[in-house]
């Protein structure tokens, strides 16, 4: 099968326009004969489901919190980008754009990432007219501040819950239409299955976590919004019941996964205390706006952070990268994080923490200031570590926080399963190798509010749609092959708990499919997470019954999924011999030790083809740059 | 330097499903790291209930950043446990003293039944904001941002009512169970913005007509609801719903 991005001719600037004048249109009258599938309730989510209710199309949404207002994009806390230009700093679309296709270190779509910076000023404007309350300044207008990778503020904030209000913005505009009928909704159920009909996806099937009851649902498309898979690591940023099945279902089902091996690793997170940890807590990358990173200068320094004076101290980001200094790119950030603990200079407990120091930031600014920024994170902190980070530097290291790669899509949205559409961090579409601080918020709401409700209208309008009824053996087989899943997860009765697999599982992913990887690690990772595999379908114990609330029996269904995903991961990771963003490998890097990238051999996108469990096809898109030069990215 | 480990004993509620009387059943976890969760510690109870063949306590959670208000028990009599201005999920075990009993119970209220255990239905509170929780603006039909200016002390306290996480630790405390705080605050939030003022009245007037339907108490000010809010939202959200309200009768 031959991959067609479908990105449309003529100039960049150019492309999004054409391509939107030559999209088919759904008739106001016909609008509601169709229905749509979303599932998922963040900010991808949410946006596509209320702005498709409002357009008229009956929409279906799912999620698998108690409320849609819980999916995790609330937890975001940041910002996010536009390309607005209010600080007069020549921010431009233009400026957007280069930073975010560099800072994925040229391994994204140029006609992606141009659109995403074009859109980006009618997202802050839908969340302003919603209410949306983003920092002031005392004249009544905003307030911006910068984040990694970029020598403008272009960052939009409300305090450091930026998502928790855009998603509430969403969300209030996904109840309305609730309220008026044209979306209906389906709490606390997790879609198990992808159902496709004569090669179009057709509907899905869905566990109702109350009462454990596989359900079907059918309609004329299928959205999928529903995250990221950084919690196959066990331990990351992500919420706990945060899972990539229904990406995974849908892979199975014919859909290409694309590059499962760039994965971010944010720097600045709390670092990890203890066995029991459930999940690591992330801190904005907002704080090196003020944050100055350091680590003594000498290997096991023991000292108290504020006795070691001036001279003994090494800011190592300022050192290396004098122009972009502390808001290097997370990549660049998380990496030197652990060249400096690798070398015995990390401090605390464990020895793999930096400090996070904003000692000079309130002399500077007086602490009020920085309460003011920062507040709530500050407070955050004191909560998890008991310490006080206004009297001593905050501990942090990187953790699992954002997955870049996801399904396949073309320049539609859509998969390569027709009918089926992928939006937010589930695609793979927009962020190259490496994520730019508060640019997630801004994909996952462009692709719901500004992209999905224009070509997905093309997709309808010019395509054959057989009526479809739930006793179609397609329905039928899907839940029977549910049903049997969930029935032998159950009677295994072994010795391990999913849990216990879970946690094995993260630590080969963490240790050889992590920050750093190389071949040697990556073969042995294959190879363990195959045996893991196995020993988890005749050794796992899951506790309860089928058909009733069983967060035990929800778990080992996404354990058992995350085992086959994690296998893939490492594959794409092995092949990928080249370094590019979050993928750092270590035969290929720079004298100095940066990702050494190998645009010859491996600009393209590597989109992996399910054949059985364990065997994959790989597929290339080929990344073509007519714009940008892809040059060896510096910071320095 | 090793923590000392602590002994917790555990009352906590179990009941099947919504038909089902529940009751409590004590438990003892040895060896609790004082730096885990509060949720952490269930983590591990019921790692040990999975391995005797027991069935495991069903909490809602999520975020366990304290964020997304999906968690939510009363701990020791007090909605989110002890401290203030936290979610269930930020309570931390150093809270408690070595061999200190603990009891766990649903949030309880008429409109939150219990589906089982721990975890309550709060969709009462979706359909609350389903009636005016937003500002009715079509994707794409809005003004460029900076068209309304917003006042720095408006924005500000706008940002300190929408900071609510729907939780329903105010209705869990509230002695009449009632949701003047989350509405209140929803309320708040879009009438101290230019972009909520067109439509405050029948905001005000649909979200307190649900949440009469659901049956939620009338509040009578005794300021349980302030207390517990993991966002520390002021009572004086109550008190500007009603005038909003009364604006809204002589409209």
């Amino acid at each position: 099968m031959k991959l067609d991005s479908k990105v449309p001719g003529g100039h960049l600037s150019e492309k999004w326009d054409n391509h939107k004048d030559a999209l088919k249109l759904v008739s106001p009258k016909n609008k509601r004969h169709f229905s749509v599938i979303v599932v998922g309730t963040g900010l991808a989510g949410a946006s596509a489901a209320a702005s498709l209710g409002e357009l008229g199309y009956k929409v279906i949404n799912l999620c698998i919190q108690d409320s849609p207002r819980r999916a995790h994009s609330i937890a975001a806390q940041g910002g996010i980008n536009a390309a607005k230009n209010y600080q007069n700093d020549n921010d431009s679309i233009w400026r957007l754009f280069y930073d975010t296709i560099k800072g994925g270190d040229y391994r994204s779509r140029e006609a992606n990432v141009y659109r995403l910076a074009q859109v980006s000023n009618a997202i802050i404007d839908q969340a302003v007219a919603q209410g949306v309350p983003f920092a002031r300044e005392y004249g009544g207008y905003f307030a911006n501040r910068s984040f990694g990778g970029a020598l403008v503020s272009r960052t939009f904030y409300a305090r450091g819950q930026t998502g928790q209000q855009l998603l509430l913005g969403a969300y209030g505009a996904l109840m309305r239409q609730v309220d008026e009928g044209n979306v209906r909704l389906f709490p606390r159920r997790e879609m198990v299955d992808l159902v496709v009909i004569n090669g179009k996806a057709r509907g899905i099937l869905a566990r109702n976590l109350i009462t454990g009851e596989l359900e079907t649902y059918m309609a004329d498309a299928v959205i999928l919004a529903t995250g990221g898979y950084g919690v196959a690591y066990f331990l990351s940023t992500n919420a706990i019941n945060s899972n990539a099945s229904a990406v995974w279902r849908a892979h199975k089902k014919g859909a290409f996964f694309g590059n499962p091996c760039f994965v971010q690793i944010h720097p600045t997170c709390i670092p990890r205390s203890g066995d029991y940890q459930s999940k690591l807590t992330l801190m904005s990358e907002s704080l090196r706006n003020d944050g100055r990173v350091w680590v003594p200068l000498k290997k096991g320094d023991k000292r108290h952070p504020n006795d070691i004076p001036e001279e003994e101290r090494d800011y190592y980001l300022e050192r290396k990268y004098p122009t972009f200094g502390n808001m290097v790119p997370r990549d660049v950030a998380s990496r030197n994080a652990k060249m400096v603990c690798d070398e015995g200079r990390g401090v605390g407990e464990t020895g793999m923490a930096v400090y996070l120091d904003f000692r000079d930031a309130i002399r500077d600014f007086g602490r009020k200031t920085i309460e003011e920024r920062y507040g709530n994170l500050f407070e955050m902190y004191k909560d998890i570590t008991g310490e006080d980070a206004y009297e001593v530097p905050m501990r942090i290291y990187p953790a699992v926080h954002y997955t870049m790669g996801g399904l396949w899509v073309d320049y539609n949205l859509m998969s390569t399963v027709p009918g089926l559409f992928v939006l937010g961090e589930a695609n793979f579409s927009d962020h190259g190798a490496n994520r730019l601080g508060a640019s997630a918020l801004m994909q996952g709401l462009a692709d719901g509010y500004f992209i999905i409700p224009y070509t997905i209208a093309d997709y309808l309008a010019g395509t054959q749609l057989e009526k479809v009824t739930e006793d179609n053996e397609a329905f039928k087989e899907a839940k029977e092959e549910a049903r049997s899943r969930y029935e032998k997860l159950l009677s295994v009765k072994g010795n391990k708990t999913v849990r216990e697999f879970h946690r094995e599982l993260g630590d080969i992913l963490w240790n050889k499919v992590g920050m750093s990887r190389n071949e040697q690690g990556l073969k042995e990772a294959i190879e363990e997470i195959s045996k893991l595999r196995e020993e988890y379908w005749n050794n796992v114990r899951v506790a309860g019954e089928m058909n009733t609330m069983n967060k035990n029996l929800e778990m080992a269904g996404r354990v058992a999924d995350f085992l086959e995903l994690a296998e893939l991961m490492a594959i794409d990771a092995l092949h990928r011999t080249e370094s590019c963003g979050g993928h750092f490998r270590e035969e290929s890097q720079t004298p100095e030790g940066e990702a050494l990238r190998d645009d010859e051999n491996f600009s393209y996108v590597a989109a992996w083809e399910f054949k059985e469990t364990g065997k994959w096809e790989m597929h290339k898109e080929d990344l073509k740059f007519e714009f940008v030069t892809p040059t060896q990215r510096s910071y320095k | 330097m090793e923590k000392k480990k602590l002994t917790i004993h555990l009352k906590v509620w179990r009941q099947k499903d919504a038909d089902s009387k529940g009751k409590f059943v004590s438990y003892t976890v040895n060896d609790v790291n004082p730096d885990m969760s509060f949720l952490e510690m269930l983590d591990v109870l019921n790692e040990e209930l999975i391995k005797k063949d027991e069935e495991p306590i069903e909490f809602d959670n999520d975020c366990r950043e304290g964020i997304c208000g999906m968690c939510g028990s009363v701990i020791n009599g007090t909605a989110h446990g002890p401290q203030s201005g936290m979610t269930t999920c930020d309570v931390r075990m150093r809270m408690f003293k070595d061999g200190e009993t603990i009891v766990v119970e649903p949030f309880r209220a008429r409109a939150f039944p219990v589906i089982k255990d721990l975890a309550v239905d709060r969709s009462a509170l979706d359909r609350i904001m389903s009636k005016g929780g937003y500002t009715s603006v079509r994707t794409g039909g809005v003004p460029e941002a900076l068209s309304l200016p917003v006042p720095k002390p408006n924005a500000d306290e706008a940002m300190d009512m929408a900071a609510c996480i729907g939780c329903g630790a105010c209705v869990a405390a509230c002695p009449n169970a009632s949701a003047a705080l989350f509405v209140g605050a929803k309320v708040s939030h879009l009438a101290l913005l230019p972009q909520g003022r067109p439509e405050a009245a029948r905001r005000v007037e649909r979200m307190v007509a649900q949440m009469d339907e659901e049956g939620f108490g009338a509040c009578s000010n005794h300021g349980e609801c302030e207390a517990v809010c993991p966002k520390e939202i002021s009572i004086t959200a109550i008190g500007r719903m009603r005038r909003e309200y009364l604006r809204a009768m002589f409209k």
